[in-house]
């Protein structure tokens, strides 16, 4: 009797252990390769990346849908995630469908159906090397902002003066409330390697943090709207931020 | 019911003999039959797909079968979806469109009338391969090294479900050599062939019939379908000799368990594959594609029986 009951328990734990080391490694695999979502320029509609790594079934309906051959399918031992949609903007960059064909053609909305206009999609963030880019250099070039299908809003040119004699620096900025990661500026891009990427904004984006204040921007707020004769009692709104000066540190 | 075997007769008093190949090619491709319907549902399948990806295929404009074996579209209208693969991905959370549930239910639909593993059997293109392991080792004679439980790929089963949950993504769909190997077969070859290479030597020279009879979740899913799937292999209790020529060829052969086969008139089992070789080798003719319902029950078995062990 004990002696069963002891092979009963000895086998329990080897079984118990063997479905901890595999499902150890197994999760291991996964997420490495969830990981490796951070370097992936998804289509439009992609939901953030753990949503749409939960949501992806892998079937490639929106590689299908795609006119411009843009959309891949990761292979194995990519540094993608394994069957997701990507693309490589260098190679064929997303052209921006009004109908979104590739978003429609998702079967598990990991291409969120929600997005009704291409110029809110976010497949990425065009992020500039100043230091290759032409027109950074002194150059004319600005090809970057004459491509982008939302010129002036997602990519601008800023007058550099510079020495006299010399003519002014044309340089283009990105803007990240307008860029949509459409990646035509990095294929249009003339240096050897592009300037002009598209990234995760994940990957190259910071945050200022609630504590600083930014006074000349508050100011507005303040003062200009600020209509004394309509005013109720007490003070206008606070600007946002610490107040230092005033209150000291929390 | 009389097991013993004694060296002449069979159980049912005739004598036993044994399967032999006929030599006349005719002969040959009766018996290769299923073999042959197999393949051609199998690269049939794969080249609607591939001419669909790659070559546009379309019915007035409408894609033919958009997508792949994960999920897919049958003229821009009817949706299908891996079910085992929509189950995984509800676990990691996310609350899935209706198309896709309806898709899913779809195919559940199909293996659900069709039998299961027929799947596995007609389907997967991963058999391809394993079969050719399979082949490999018989013409080799590769001995078996050790011996494990093919309930292990319900534990697969089982921990698929419970990766899925806490790594929050589709655990299997995410390293499914099924899905590598098909996806690189539409969309561009790229590593996928290692897989193939990996589990050709794994069921060749390490586990018999490895990867489909011991390992994989989705097998062990649609083996459960398959325990109340329409489509089975009926038996004919009367005319078997129990030669054994069935369970020889066999790529599950737990399955022909000839007396549980003959209290129910047919292979109940879930984990039959429907592939169709014991019913082309069987020297009496003794077993035969039947329906559930219609097949009939011999002396001493009812449906009552079958029903209930379906049940348990």
């Amino acid at each position: 009797m004990s002696s069963t009951r002891r092979d009963f328990l000895i086998k329990s734990a080897q079984a118990a252990a063997l479905a901890v080391t595999g499902g150890l490694v197994w999760a291991y695999l996964l997420k490495q390769q969830a990981n490796a979502a951070a370097y992936a320029i998804r289509p439009p509609g992609a939901r953030m990346a753990d949503d749409f790594n939960a949501r992806c079934i892998k079937c490639g309906q929106c590689v299908r849908a795609c006119p411009f051959d843009t959309l891949r399918l990761a292979h194995s031992a990519e540094t993608i995630p394994i069957g997701t949609p990507y693309f490589v903007p260098r190679d064929i960059p997303c052209y921006m469908c009004e109908d979104i064909p590739c978003m429609n053609a998702c079967p598990t909305g990991a291409l969120d159906p929600g997005l009704e206009d291409i110029a809110d999609a976010r497949m990425g963030q065009a992020v500039i090397d100043i230091e290759n880019c032409l027109s950074w250099q002194g150059l004319r070039c600005e090809i970057c902002h004459r491509e982008c299908p939302l010129t002036d809003k997602a990519i601008t040119v800023e007058h550099h003066p510079r020495r006299i004699s010399r003519h002014a620096m044309f340089v283009p900025l990105v803007h990240s409330d307008a860029c949509t990661g459409c990646g035509i500026c990095e294929k249009a891009c003339p240096t050897e390697v592009a300037a002009i990427r598209v990234v995760q904004p994940e990957l190259v984006r910071g945050r200022i943090g609630e504590h600083y204040r930014l006074g000349w921007k508050n100011a507005a707020g303040i003062t200009e709207d600020f209509d004394a004769g309509r005013a109720k009692a007490g003070s206008p709104a606070a600007p946002t931020g610490l107040d230092y000066l005033n209150e000291g540190e929390p | 019911m009389n097991d013993t075997h004694p060296p002449r007769l069979g159980p049912n008093g005739r004598p036993v003999r044994h399967f032999v190949m006929p030599r006349s090619l005719g002969g040959r491709l009766r018996v290769w039959r299923h073999i042959i319907y197999r393949r051609v549902v199998q690269v049939g399948l794969l080249v609607l797909f591939f001419g669909t990806a790659q070559w546009g295929w379309n019915v007035f404009g409408r894609p033919l079968l958009q997508g792949n074996l994960s999920a897919s579209e049958v003229l821009g209208a009817i949706p299908m979806a891996d079910p085992f693969a929509v189950l995984q991905i509800s676990l990691t959370g996310v609350v899935l469109n209706p198309e896709v549930w309806l898709g899913a239910a779809i195919i559940l639909g199909v293996y659900g009338l069709a039998g299961g593993r027929t799947w596995c059997a007609w389907v997967c293109p991963i058999n391809m391969v394993a079969d050719g392991a399979a082949w490999l080792r018989r013409r080799l004679g590769v001995a078996d090294i050790f011996h494990v439980s093919r309930n292990l790929r319900y534990s697969v089963l089982v921990l698929s479900l419970v990766l899925s949950v806490l790594m929050g993504v589709a655990a299997f769909e995410w390293i499914s050599p099924i899905a590598i190997l098909h996806r690189e077969l539409l969309y561009g070859i790229g590593m996928g062939w290692v897989v193939v290479l990996g589990i050709l030597l794994f069921d060749l020279l390490v586990l018999r019939n490895g990867w489909c009879g011991h390992l994989c979740p989705l097998g062990a899913f649609y083996a459960l379908v398959g325990r109340v799937a329409l489509v089975r292999v009926a038996f004919d209790t009367p005319s078997c000799t129990h030669c054994g020529d069935c369970a020889r060829v066999c790529p599950e052969p737990q399955v022909l368990n000839l007396r549980r086969a003959s209290e129910v008139g047919m292979i109940a089992s879930g984990e039959c594959t429907n592939c169709g070789r014991c019913i082309t080798v069987c020297p009496e003719d003794t077993l035969a594609f039947g329906l559930r319902p219609r097949i009939d029950v011999p002396a001493g078995g009812t449906n009552q029986q079958v029903h209930h062990r379906r049940v348990t």
